[in-house]
């Protein structure tokens, strides 16, 4: 399977995410320049976390301009596979493939810790290895993922079950304490409407190796691998 | 021409750092302020254009790019004519 990872000024989770699919899960992986015009026939574009154009203005706010996101957008509306993770997701709710904007973490702190994530949705690409109501490691590094979107938009996430994530405790209780960063309705990573595109605030690639303290990022890598 | 933007959270988005101006403006005595609401200024330098297109052309880039209309609203003012 090929995956493409998309490279903007300020992204500084790109090799990461490009190690765990090339060394880790032995995928073929490609760097997809921003400013290029071509998708070199992947299966899969990842919009990896970093600071894109130093997150001026607002997080992904830049991003979205760039040359390549016209053929992203094209891709999106083919059904091919889109993960944004973290600015990435920023840059999707830009783009406006994802629906809502992220405003500031509730306690205006950058907040860089392992949290623990309940699968809302296994029907998607990027979960269906995994069974509603499993309880993910992984880690967020993020100071705007406050996830916010108008009360109409909300219902329709919640009634197409476009909520893949939400915070939760470690025994998969979604509840305030679990929710770091002030998220409406505790959502760390929702789909589009098609369920092709998806966003998360978590860093699934940091979370690839036991090494590193935990290996349940491995899950969405490995539905994506299997879903095409 | 001078045109100031100034965009701002939408009254139904909650603004932690209004807020926390707020907690620090009450701390230093000064209860009597209600609400405090953070944005950001822009200030553009334009060529000569006419007053029908600044009307046009202001809200297509605020809108389009520097507030993002889910979270944000703006307002505009030509600050100096010449």
């Amino acid at each position: 399977m090929k995956f493409g990872v998309v490279v903007f000024p300020g992204s500084n989770c790109d090799y990461d995410t490009f190690y765990v699919l090339r060394d880790v899960l032995e995928q073929e992986a490609f760097f997809l320049w921003h400013k290029d015009h071509d998708l070199k026939r992947i299966d899969c574009v990842i919009l990896p976390g970093g600071f894109s154009y130093g997150d001026y203005l607002r997080s992904g706010a830049i991003a979205k301009f760039s040359p390549l996101m016209k053929e992203v957008i094209e891709f999106a509306s083919k059904g091919g596979l889109i993960l944004g993770i973290c600015n990435g997701f920023q840059i999707l709710t830009e783009l406006g493939l994802l629906p809502g904007a992220m405003l500031r973490n509730k306690n205006l702190k950058f907040l860089c810790q392992f949290v623990t994530l309940r699968v809302e949705n296994d029907k998607t690409p990027f979960t269906h290895k995994g069974k509603r109501g499993n309880v993910l490691r992984i880690p967020i590094a993020h100071y705007e993922g406050n996830y916010f979107a108008p009360p109409e938009i909300i219902q329709e996430l919640e009634t197409n079950n476009q909520v893949v994530f939400r915070y939760s405790d470690a025994q998969g209780r979604v509840n305030e304490e679990a929710n770091v960063n002030g998220s409406l309705r505790n959502i760390a990573g929702i789909t589009n409407k098609q369920g092709n595109v998806m966003g998360m605030m978590p860093h699934p690639e940091r979370a690839s190796e036991a090494l590193l303290g935990s290996q349940d990022g491995r899950l969405i890598f490995q539905s994506i691998m299997e879903s095409i | 021409m001078r045109v100031r933007i100034l965009v701002s959270y939408k009254d139904s988005v909650l603004d932690p750092q209004g807020q926390t101006v707020k907690n620090a403006l009450h701390t230093l005595g000064y209860n009597f302020i209600e609400d405090v609401r953070q944005g950001k200024v822009f200030e553009l330098d334009l060529e000569e254009l006419s007053p029908e297109e600044v009307e046009k052309i202001i809200p297509e880039i605020s809108d389009k790019v520097l507030a993002n209309p889910i979270i944000e609203k703006f307002s505009w003012q030509v600050i100096d004519k010449s």
